[in-house]
């Protein structure tokens, strides 16, 4: 299975989380990856610098029908849900959903809706219940689970309620997410013949965006 | 006869997952029956988030499919209006992006000064947050006498709420913030009564403004302005759809004229860059130079 997207979720605690979580990746990764952090309505670019102050891919704040491309983290806005399209984003100022915009879940429901068994969700530290039934949906379309370990999370609240969301994703220390997701991105560009014919069918994608 | 199964089909019980190809297949059928019965084209619109608003719909109605919901539009007029709201109201905010409204007070009010009389319109106005927004800055500024204000909406239930002037009590304290934030000079409160629950803004904001109906995808142009306001209208709109509107944009604009877009919106993926210069690093403040 080649996975062409992954999305990472996490709320009070996700600063530090994702920052160790994003170093861990290898240069070469090659599957996009869509971080949405809860943050303050006027938060600035601070969380997209302080991300990238820790690896050499590109980090960037999504903006409106942005294309998306391999190699590449994308940081959901604040005060706008982020939506995952076939090979591009969408915003939306519809109304928070639990008192989040972005919401997890919003973001979550979208990557399984459009990409299926090739969505990745990851769950990180928080202290609400947002992204749980957003990684189950992935789960429930044939995608990948992850969630950070309870015990090592700074705030296990978000990563337990996933976990009682979707029991058999895999509990892991952020190392361990970090490693697997790694993984996952040197598979993640080509796909071979064997895995491309036991992919489900799917709706041809368009082709990639300029 | 046997019909002719795509591979993974079968006729025998419910599809055993999710299936995205035959979803598509029924939100298209569905924008295109109302469509075709209303007149409403939401067919150009992104498809992700349609898709969300109409399973948020599916579900308010206690319905299971988008076929449920393609029988309940077309035949029962008061749904029809009811996902008519959910498809084509964005939700603002007043003075939403506080640093937006200070860099039009800085850059744009200088360069309507210039101007006898201006014409601004607001594409795509809403429930009226930002018409008022840009009436009190305009007000303050001492230009709102010279200026026409064209505020459109394709849903005139909208319009009705934004011609009245009334927004929820309970959202001042945050519109108070991000007033003082934007470099409002005076008290915000002094803009509008307290009634119950509602905040009724003074009527004389709104003396120089047109509310109307207009459609941006399928009306032309009315007008030549001075200024475009479309904040995050356009983000529902997929990318050909986008690119006619900003056709419709560029054609109603004067030289010089000056396009305001939502703070994640840009004209990068448009072909009408070239036309525009940047006035801002930051806010989406566009000036048509060609």
């Amino acid at each position: 299975m080649a996975y062409e997207i992954i999305v990472v979720g996490t709320s009070w605690g996700g600063l530090a989380a994702l920052r160790e979580l994003i170093a861990g990746l290898p240069a070469g990764f090659a599957v996009p990856l869509v971080v949405v952090q809860h943050r303050h309505r006027q938060s600035d670019h601070l969380l997209t610098s302080l991300l990238q102050d820790r690896t050499a891919l590109c980090v960037c704040e999504v903006e409106d029908k942005a294309p998306i491309a391999p190699g590449n983290i994308y940081v959901a806005p604040a005060d706008y849900h982020l939506l995952v399209e076939s090979g591009y984003f969408s915003l939306s100022t519809d109304d928070p959903v639990r008192f989040s915009r972005p919401s997890i879940d919003v973001t979550f429901q979208s990557a399984a809706d459009t990409y299926g068994p090739r969505a990745v969700g990851v769950v990180l530290t928080g202290a609400n219940a947002d992204g749980a039934t957003g990684l189950k949906r992935i789960f429930d379309r044939g995608g990948l689970a992850f969630v950070q370990l309870p015990a090592t999370a700074e705030s296990p609240t978000m990563p337990a309620a996933a976990l009682a969301c979707v029991p058999t994703a895999q509990a892991l220390t952020l190392a361990e997410i970090s490693a697997a997701l790694g993984a996952l991105g040197a598979l993640g560009a080509p796909a071979d013949v064997a895995t491309e014919s036991m992919k489900p069918t799917m709706a041809a994608r368009p082709p990639e965006c300029p | 006869m046997a019909l002719p199964l795509r591979p993974g089909r079968s006729l025998n019980g419910p599809p055993l997952s999710y299936d995205a190809e035959l979803e598509r297949i029924e939100i298209e059928l569905l924008l295109e029956g109302v469509y075709r019965h209303y007149g409403f084209d939401f067919r150009s619109y992104a498809y992700a988030s349609i898709r969300r608003r109409l399973w948020k719909r599916i579900e308010a109605e206690q319905l299971s499919s988008i076929s449920e919901l393609q029988a309940l539009v077309l035949h029962d007029t008061s749904a029809m209006e009811r996902l008519l709201l959910d498809l084509s109201v964005s939700v603002t905010a007043m003075f939403r992006d506080p640093g937006f409204y200070q860099v039009f007070r800085n850059e744009v009010v200088p360069l309507l000064r210039t101007y006898p009389f201006i014409r601004v319109w607001h594409a795509g106005c809403s429930t009226g947050e930002e018409v008022y927004s840009t009436a009190i800055v305009l007000e303050e500024e001492g230009l709102l006498d010279r200026t026409r204000v064209y505020a459109t909406d394709i849903n005139d239930a909208v319009l009705q709420q934004a011609r009245a002037g009334i927004f929820p009590l309970n959202r001042m304290q945050e519109y108070t913030e991000n007033y003082i934030r934007a470099g409002g000079t005076r008290s915000f409160s002094e803009y509008y009564t307290a009634k119950y629950d509602g905040a009724l803004f003074s009527p004389t904001l709104t003396r120089n403004v047109v509310f109307s109906q207009h459609n941006l995808v399928t009306d032309r142009s009315f007008a030549e302005f001075n200024v475009i306001f479309c904040r995050n209208v356009l983000i529902y709109f997929d990318r050909d759809l986008q690119n006619r509107v900003h056709a419709l944009f560029y054609d109603s604009l004067a030289m010089f004229g000056v396009l305001a877009l939502g703070s994640k919106e840009s004209l990068r993926f448009s072909q009408y860059e070239p036309c525009y210069e940047k006035l801002d690093p930051r806010e989406k403040l566009y000036r048509k130079i060609k």
